[in-house]
């Protein structure tokens, strides 16, 4: 769904893009949605500083000009007029900077590659301590070089080999990071 | 003075102390290379080796080398691939990789190494003439003059992010100090915004939201488009060429002289630092620059290049003063290298000079002496540093993404913090996407504790905010901050005059 959901974003026509992109549906661009998303971020935050905070506070502390909502409030207040100025577009903003990359040309980029490293990097910070360091590294290495187009397979099994054992032994060893090398049911420390 | 400096010059010329700024050097420069792995991570490491050797002259000396060492090596990553590491090498990346990308970036490479010796040494000279005195200026400051300063320096990131991005760099920033108030601050005691997870009580790690801000996105954007990285493949084709032409050296000798002394003076300042420092020494540069000139900073210009290098080099040996002197760390790093001495025994402060000469006087003669091992060995090696460019991005890419999950992983060793990586990159990769910047996010966050501390400090003084209007040096600052903002804003939405053109 989230694929779709960026695709949808990135499939709108050059002509209708203004400093980011444009919904064709909504008639929207990609700043103003992302500001209406993050709206909704500093709704949540702004209800829990003015609502949810203070009656955790004991009664001593409330004597204190500062609580610890003070900041938070003001924080939400900034952030929602920021939002409003981002959604109105109030500054004109009509152009990209930098060397980003142009999303209209949508087609032209490797959008399942990235997504798939995406996926691999959730994948091995949930292996990674089920499977070992050593392990779950050496699959991670591979499996995004090879997804990424490498062919010398054997080279490829070496390199990673050796770099994640070599880097488990910097970080362990020489730094002193205890990091579980062997899958959990194996491993003895 | 002259006295101090026997002392310290016959501490640090001893083998022992001599190996440890080499040693701290080298270690700083290789790891700070890696992208996402900055000077704090590196202190953070490297702390249970120094306090193992006993001597706090010598520990100190060893961890300030790997200080200078770590800001060294996150430029060069800057420039050849665009992650910096460290906050204060971001700006470093605005000029430094579109010449990579040109195929300048043996130049990059030499004009940065220049830079931040020329802004280390002039710091170092500036720091030995002007602590006593600069600690006095640092003195006058409150708490509410702190808070009042870093609204300035906030408000400062975002009006510099140039035109139409001003009101975009506002809610960065603020989302920025929102993020820094997650998890149970020193201040209160209380955890706040955890969503009730154990894995947010401590808040979110700076090093996991750097490398998320820009690690993840930029490498998700060369796996998007394979082109970016055959456009570096050119340029590392190219990396022979170090030298840089007269015209060249003419141009930024000027620059690097005004920014060596403006950033060691914001780097003085407790809050400031070596980021401030060197985003407002490219902004500055920019707005005075000639206007054929000024069209090409962000596009590869030499002098935009130099103008952070040194900024950010002479802030981090002005971060020094408040330290050595006052006790109270300018920046994160600084912070922890007050940790560090604490746990060595040494409580750093206006006695410091006077009771353990050896430690500060050794400890600016090691600048000295760690500026000048950088440029012998870093000029000699960069055709080696940049060979990392010529590794095919079928290793290139798995390899960067792996050092970002471990740089995030050691500083917390949980996973779970690694799936907050990937889950604010995929955010970071769509802001930058649709234009936001992501460095006043990053700012901000690092600034959210200090200014919150500041704040709630002035406040309880005054017992209410009246110090806003009742501290005149507060009121100036706070009038300064406002009108950062709104004039690009109002200049950008009426069109007259483009000031802040990127």
């Amino acid at each position: 769904m989230w694929e779709k959901t960026c695709i949808t974003l990135l499939t709108a026509h050059p002509a209708d893009r203004l400093g980011g992109l444009k919904l064709r549906s909504g008639g929207m661009n990609i700043e103003k949605a992302i500001a209406l998303f993050l709206a909704l971020v500093l709704a949540v935050y702004s209800y829990t500083a003015f609502f949810e905070m203070d009656y955790l506070l004991p009664p001593i502390l409330q004597r204190n000009p500062v609580w610890p909502s003070t900041f938070p409030k003001i924080l939400s207040v900034m952030g929602l007029i920021a939002c409003a100025l981002v959604f109105l577009n109030i500054e004109k903003s009509e152009k990209q900077v930098g060397d980003d990359l142009d999303i209209s040309n949508w087609r032209a980029y490797k959008i399942i590659h990235a997504f798939s490293l995406i996926f691999g990097m959730v994948v091995y910070a949930l292996v990674l301590r089920p499977l070992g360091f050593i392990g779950a590294t050496f699959i991670f290495l591979f499996a995004s070089s090879l997804l990424l187009g490498e062919k010398r397979y054997v080279l490829l099994a070496i390199i990673c080999l050796i770099s994640s054992l070599s880097i488990w032994y910097l970080v362990d060893d020489v730094l002193g990071i205890y990091m579980s090398p062997l899958p959990s049911w194996l491993s003895t420390r | 003075m002259v006295e101090g400096l026997l002392i310290g010059l016959q501490t640090v010329l001893s083998i022992k102390n001599f190996l440890m700024v080499v040693g701290g050097c080298l270690i700083g420069t290789f790891i700070g290379m890696l992208p996402g792995l900055g000077p704090m991570s590196i202190i953070a490491i490297m702390i249970p080796v120094a306090i193992s050797i006993g001597d706090p002259s010598a520990a100190l000396i060893l961890l300030a080398g790997v200080y200078y060492g770590a800001i060294f090596g996150g430029s060069t990553s800057s420039i050849l691939i665009n992650a910096p590491g460290v906050a204060s090498t971001v700006a470093t990346s605005f000029d430094g990789y579109p010449l990579t990308r040109a195929g300048k970036a043996g130049k990059a490479l030499t004009v940065a190494a220049i830079a931040s010796f020329v802004g280390g040494t002039v710091g170092a000279i500036l720091l030995l003439f002007f602590a006593p005195a600069l600690a006095s200026v640092a003195l006058l400051f409150h708490s509410a003059e702190y808070f009042a300063l870093m609204v300035v320096g906030l408000s400062a990131i975002a009006a510099f992010a140039g035109s139409g991005q001003v009101t975009k760099a506002l809610l960065m920033t603020v989302m920025g100090l929102m993020l820094a108030t997650v998890g149970e601050g020193a201040q209160f005691n209380l955890p706040r915004f955890t969503m009730g997870l154990m894995d947010l009580q401590s808040g979110i790690g700076f090093i996991t939201l750097a490398m998320a801000m820009f690690a993840i996105p930029e490498t998700l954007f060369l796996v998007l488009d394979p082109s970016r990285s055959d456009k570096s493949g050119e340029g590392s084709s190219k990396i022979k060429d170090l030298r840089i032409t007269k015209e060249e050296a003419k141009q930024i000798a000027p620059v690097i002289a005004r920014q060596s002394i403006q950033g060691f003076l914001i780097g003085v300042m407790p809050g400031a630092g070596a980021t401030i420092a060197s985003f407002l020494g490219y902004a500055v540069e920019r707005n005075i620059a000639k206007p054929s000139d000024r069209d090409l900073f962000g596009k590869g210009s030499v002098k935009g290049l130099a103008a952070p290098e040194s900024a950010n080099n002479a802030a981090c040996t002005g971060s020094f003063v408040p330290l050595l002197t006052l006790g109270i760390p300018g920046s994160g790093t600084t912070a922890i290298l007050l940790g560090a001495l604490i746990a060595l025994n040494v409580s750093p402060g206006p006695r410091l000079m006077q009771d353990q000469p050896e430690i500060f006087w050794s400890v600016i003669i090691s600048m000295y002496i760690g500026n000048v091992v950088l440029l012998i060995l870093n000029l000699p090696l960069i055709p080696y540093i940049a060979k990392v460019l010529t590794v095919p991005r079928t290793f290139l890419i798995p390899f960067i993404l792996f050092f970002t999950l471990m740089g995030a992983y050691i500083g917390q060793n949980n996973p779970t913090e690694l799936l907050f990586l990937v889950g604010l990159g995929v955010l970071a990769t769509i802001l930058r996407l649709a234009s936001f910047p992501l460095a006043p996010l990053l700012i901000g966050f690092i600034l959210g504790p200090m200014l919150e501390n500041n704040f709630s400090r002035a406040s309880q003084l005054y017992d209410g905010v009246s110090f806003v209007w009742e501290r005149p040096m507060t009121t100036v600052l706070l009038a300064i901050a406002v009108l950062l903002i709104v004039l690009p804003s109002l200049k950008s939405r009426f069109g007259k005059v483009k000031f802040f053109d990127v």
